[in-house]
């Protein structure tokens, strides 16, 4: 991985669905009157015949994707996540995850990620999409994610949920490290704790894992972009060899997440280890900057100081001060205001 | 049986109705329970659909319906469809996408009547492991996508639309629903896109029978009116008899030039054919026999039903 401070990309998403239309003449984008707001614009002036307008009415997109899917074509839907997975839940299974049909489905505004509040912030959508038959989940962390994403969910041969991030990123990863299905990165190797974040959660976890180690500690780091399948070995390896037990850590509820697909495996596997789970506790978040809503909901670095310390039943002497000090240069730009 | 050639169209939609309520009617007594209105309400619709405004092949599916082979996944290759009872996919042949699939068993019947389907296959009806199920979805013969829950086919038959536009395919898409579906948001939302994209080669047929599960459809919502409704969004409104077959393949004609979308509301009654019925309603969804008098009468109509077929098509 790359080593902050991260190059920040301003929209990748953005370029990277342009240029994928170039190359994918089968790709159709729809939309929901969320087109400049899910950075779908740029596609629809480059591809304006290969672009489909439905307002704000997300159960007939569904269908229509779902009928064209049958035609033969790649319907990329775009609209934020919340609009994909609770209002049209039935039209989603029924007319895309049942008959397997490779739509793509990209949600945008994962979690806390949006000052929205609770109709903006998509809490629950993994847990609903991973619990379809025949859907694959996949989550972006970072820019060189988000830029490799649609090749990995273009070779998936049925319908993909993709929780996508946008404007400015980071890039964590290398660009010429893309997403692989069902493949973890590992950032970092150790035997007392095993760290699993998702999504946004592993730029807030890098911070920590950094102090943690300089404090001693041997702490394994892998970045999961796959929530299902769920099968990678080397997960599986890093939880085996985590003495004091696991930590998840998500940018959604605990229930359904990364920390249920975790949860499920360790029990599967009769793994023995603890498990703590940071995310969203059962509950709803409201409408506040993401700095302030990652602490309000025990999501950012010191959360995770905090778990670890819990797990391993020792106080580490890190605070809020040593870990701004490794704060990445690139945040800065990620708290202001974003465009709704 | 099949309807002799030398029949005008209008009589071959007349025998293939009076035979498919025959039919619907027998399996109602032998499973004792079973939607037989809707065979009431919908015969010479389905009938003139299939006879007279759908230009399909002929069948690929296999006159003994095959068994349940397992639901569509990436591991399942043996996953079938039942829209090949409706012939091969081609560019100059139409779709036909069938929504309120509780009127499985009225769709099989007809499928039957063309020679599309073995009379015998009704004995599968309803059976465990079998695809002729009572609630069809994507792998029961006719049926092409999965709509039991209801208001959500017409928007995979208007991506279906709108995909064949985009290929430059002169074939066309029919879609047959009920008239309860327009209580759903979604068939709006389908309605308002299928004009906004322009889809004119997309027809609804809305068996307008006014009844519900719950009972006559003024008393649960009302949807009327209808027409004006279907108007104000930008389709190409038709109102007629859906018992008459002239002025239901009327109201088809042409479908394809144009650009705007096209329903046809036929106004059906739900007890045609079968007037004993009607001391049942306003409880007409489905018929289960309250006692043995009631299950004798319904035999004995079924029983003179069939001997009136049979002196109809004695030499």
């Amino acid at each position: 991985m790359n080593p902050p401070p991260y190059e920040v990309v301003t929209r990748p998403h953005r370029e990277n669905l342009i240029r994928f239309g170039a190359a994918h003449p089968e790709v159709l984008v729809l939309s929901a009157d969320l087109t400049a707001s899910c950075e779908a614009d740029g596609f629809r002036a480059a591809w304006p015949d290969r672009f489909f307008s439905f307002g704000m009415a997300e159960q007939n997109l569904m269908g229509f994707a779902g009928g064209l899917a049958r035609e033969g074509f790649f319907p990329y839907v775009h609209t934020f996540a919340v609009f994909i997975c609770r209002r049209p839940f039935d039209q989603v299974a029924m007319a895309i995850a049942y008959p397997n049909l490779p739509v793509r489905l990209i949600g945008f505004l994962p979690g806390l990620t949006t000052p929205g509040g609770v109709t903006h912030q998509a809490i629950d959508d993994l847990a609903l999409m991973r619990l379809l038959p025949n859907m694959t989940v996949l989550e972006c962390g970072d820019a060189t994610e988000v830029e490799s994403v649609l090749a990995v969910a273009q070779a998936v041969p049925g319908p993909v949920y993709l929780r996508q991030l946008r404007g400015e990123l980071p890039r964590l990863f290398p660009a010429d490290q893309p997403m692989r299905l069902d493949h973890a990165r590992v950032l970092a190797s150790g035997e007392d704790v095993c760290v699993l974040s998702s999504g946004i959660c592993t730029e807030e976890a890098l911070r920590a894992t950094a102090a943690l180690r300089a404090a001693g500690l041997g702490v394994a780091h892998l970045h999961i972009s796959t929530l299902k399948p769920f099968t990678d070995p080397q997960v599986i390896a890093a939880i085996a060899g985590a003495r004091h037990g696991v930590i998840t850590m998500e940018n959604h509820s605990i229930i359904g997440g990364l920390g249920s697909a975790v949860a499920e495996l360790m029990a599967t596997q009769g793994s023995g280890r603890r498990l703590l789970r940071l995310g969203l506790q059962d509950c709803y978040a409201h409408g506040a900057s993401r700095p302030y809503l990652l602490r309000e909901y025990g999501l950012d670095a010191l959360a995770l100081v905090q778990a670890v310390e819990r797990l391993t039943g020792s106080a580490l002497g890190i605070d809020a001060d040593t870990l701004a000090a490794v704060r990445p240069q690139t945040m800065a730009s990620a708290e202001k205001t974003e465009d709704l | 049986m099949s309807a002799s050639l030398t029949d005008s169209p209008a009589t071959q939609v007349q025998r293939v109705a009076a035979a498919v309520r025959r039919r619907v009617l027998e399996h109602t007594l032998r499973h004792n329970g079973g939607y037989l209105s809707q065979a009431c309400s919908s015969a010479e619709l389905l009938a003139t659909l299939y006879l007279r405004l759908l230009r399909l092949g002929p069948s690929q599916g296999p006159q003994q319906p095959r068994p349940f082979a397992g639901v569509p996944s990436a591991t399942n290759p043996a996953a079938c469809t039942g829209a090949d009872y409706n012939g091969p996919r081609a560019p100059d042949l139409d779709r036909f996408i069938f929504s309120p699939v509780h009127y499985a068993l009225v769709l099989y019947s007809v499928l039957i009547e063309l020679g599309r389907l073995d009379a015998e296959a009704l004995a599968q009806f309803n059976r465990d492991g079998s695809t002729m199920e009572l609630i069809g979805a994507e792998h029961s013969p006719g049926h092409e996508v999965t709509a039991g829950s209801l208001g959500q086919a017409l928007s995979q038959a208007g991506g279906i639309a709108l995909a064949r536009r985009l290929r430059g395919e002169p074939g066309r898409v029919w879609v047959f629903m009920s008239d309860g579906e327009f209580q759903e948001g979604q068939t709006w939302e389908a309605i308002a896109a299928l004009v906004h994209h322009r889809l004119g080669n997309l027809a609804l047929y809305i068996d307008a029978n006014a009844q519900q599960c719950d009972g006559a459809m003024d008393d649960v919502m009302g949807i009327e009116p209808l027409a004006a409704r279907l108007r104000a969004f930008g389709a190409e409104v038709h109102e007629v008899d859906g018992h008459d077959s002239e002025a239901l393949t009327l109201a088809g004609a042409g479908l394809g030039s144009g650009t705007r979308p096209r329903a046809v509301i036929a106004r059906t009654d739900p007890c045609r054919g079968i007037d004993l019925l009607r001391t049942r309603a306003p409880q007409l969804h489905y018929v289960r026999f309250r006692d043995q008098a009631e299950f004798a009468a319904y035999g004995e109509l079924l029983a003179r039903l069939q001997t009136a077929d049979a002196a109809e098509v004695a030499p």
